[in-house]
């Protein structure tokens, strides 16, 4: 097997462990923000290092700015999505 | 087993559990949901039965492409039904079917 | 290896569905259905539809959710988001679906096994203009379906439209959408339209060859829109001002005028021969993009409603 066959299998190993951790969090955690917490570690590091695993695969540059690209509209949406839980979260408790 | 035909087992399988959840669900949005369902599911079978044979045939591609977009387009028109329901009546039912809880037919 | 990976896909597929119908609360079954869309779209990819999938992924897992998460938002303002009572599970319906799903599995079984994608279909498609075969399908070979689906669209959201009140006409569309000026949200509306800008229009050029098309790339360009219109960077238009009613009529009308020449030209409503079918199917693939990316925004904003500042 080649070296990129391993490298794709470790990192994206790697990126299923943050999956794994993040999953648990989400079903365990108590609160809203512990939760949060545990979501966005899933999705920048885990699908990070999934995108990092599966660009070792890729044939051209191109295809790999192509994934970068996903990897940081997925950071910003996820980054831009957890602000707004939080933020409706904690005026909840707070009580409006 | 050929390939496709696991997805158009399950094709078939999501197609009942929607007629399900609409025969069986109350609340209009459960009902919207259910047709989406339904719709997807139907797309499933007929893309299986498309990938069937050594070349995927694109013909049952685009007729599911024209599919998604019209089912969207039905949602969007049957969710716009169910604002103006309930800002006419208060609940998100059919008339015939509100006052159940109270043990009424 | 791949049996393995089929079987936990339509596991986890009609496990999710299972939630959805059955689940406690309409918000967990809108949640739900959001994810069963994107679990869809591997199916997709599975079956070897990779334009499906960009399909489903922007429009059923997207678009819908996004429409499915705003009405339950109106439901709950007014408390009608209550799952009004279900009982318990339903059995005469529950064999009547029953009966149905194995009615298709006896039909997918019964059916006869067919020969390669047409000998027609080979023999046509390097005389379409475009190398995607589903993308030379929808522009060319079945243009009509096509034609007439741009109509529903059109349709469906002058149905829409009617549902607002009469008062409420010369309104703008959707309710009024406010973020904190310098908080993420509006931070998020002015990073994402250009790139998602680049990409939609991206999808719309290479859905020539490569997979992509009008409806996927128009899709994306909605989704920017809708994006800019809930940080409230944008105010949606009204149903009066021409600009938008002519974006939302040029895709069909640009389509009609294709198909018209084919009819006066080359002997056929829609027929594009082989010298001009490239340059014919970008311009209306151009034309309905734009139809596609207004009438989609348009169907999840909703209609008018009373409440915006004049």
């Amino acid at each position: 097997m080649p070296i990129s066959d391993y490298a794709t299998y470790a990192f994206t190993g790697i990126g299923l462990f943050f999956f794994i951790a993040g999953t648990v969090g989400i079903l365990r955690f108590p609160d809203v923000f512990s939760r949060l917490h545990a979501l966005t570690k899933a999705d920048n590091l885990g699908l990070g290092f999934i995108a990092l695993g599966v660009a070792f695969q890729a044939d051209t540059w191109r295809d790999i700015a192509v994934l970068a690209l996903i990897w940081a509209l997925a950071l910003a949406a996820a980054g831009t999505v957890s602000q707004l839980i939080a933020r409706d979260a904690l005026a909840e408790r707070d009580g409006r | 087993m050929t390939d496709p035909t696991l997805y158009a087992l399950t094709g078939a399988a999501l197609v009942g559990i929607g007629f399900y959840g609409l025969l069986a669900a109350r609340h209009l949005l459960r009902r919207v949901i259910a047709f989406n369902l339904i719709g997807s599911g139907l797309f499933v079978f007929f893309g299986a039965a498309g990938a069937r044979g050594a070349e995927v045939d694109p013909v049952p591609q685009a007729l599911i492409i024209t599919g998604i977009v019209v089912a969207l387009s039905a949602s969007a028109l049957a969710v716009g039904l169910i604002a103006a329901q309930t800002s006419a009546t208060g609940h998100a039912t059919l008339p015939d079917e509100d006052g159940g809880e109270d043990g009424d037919a | 290896m791949t049996l393995l990976l089929d079987v936990t896909l339509c596991a986890f597929v009609l496990g999710i569905a299972l939630a959805t119908v059955l689940g406690r609360g309409v918000f967990r079954a809108v949640v739900f259905f959001i994810v069963y869309g994107l679990l869809l779209s591997v199916v997709w990819v599975r079956l070897d539809a990779v334009n499906v999938a960009l399909a489903e992924a922007a429009i059923g897992g997207g678009l819908t959710g996004v429409l499915l998460l705003t009405t339950y938002g109106k439901l709950a303002r007014t408390g009608a988001e209550a799952d009004v009572g279900r009982g318990g599970p339903n059995l005469p319906v529950a064999l009547i679906c029953a009966g149905l799903t194995g009615a298709l599995v006896w039909a997918w079984f019964a059916l006869p096994l067919p020969q390669r994608p047409g000998p027609e279909l080979a023999e046509a498609l390097p005389r379409a203009g475009v190398g995607n075969p589903v993308t030379a399908v929808l522009l060319n070979f079945r243009a009509w379906d096509t034609l007439l689906e741009s109509v529903v669209l059109l349709t469906a959201l002058i149905g829409l439209w009617i549902l607002c009140r009469d008062e409420d006409w010369h309104a703008r569309l959707g309710v009024p959408q406010h973020s904190r000026p310098g908080g993420v949200m509006a931070g998020f509306g002015r990073v994402l339209p250009p790139v998602g800008f680049l990409v939609g229009v991206y999808l719309v050029y290479v859905g020539a060859d490569d997979p992509g098309g009008a409806f996927q790339g128009g899709t994306v360009l909605a989704a920017v829109g809708l994006v800019a219109a809930l940080a409230g960077l944008i105010r949606p238009p009204r149903i009066a001002d021409w600009q938008w009613r002519a974006a939302l009529v040029f895709g069909p009308v640009v389509f009609l005028i294709a198909g018209l020449a084919g009819a006066v030209l080359f002997g056929g409503f829609l027929t594009l021969p082989a010298e001009i079918a490239a340059g014919a199917i970008f311009a209306i693939e151009a034309a309905l993009s734009v139809s596609i990316a207004v009438t989609l925004a348009f169907l999840v904003i909703g209609p008018p409603q009373a409440g915006h500042s004049a």
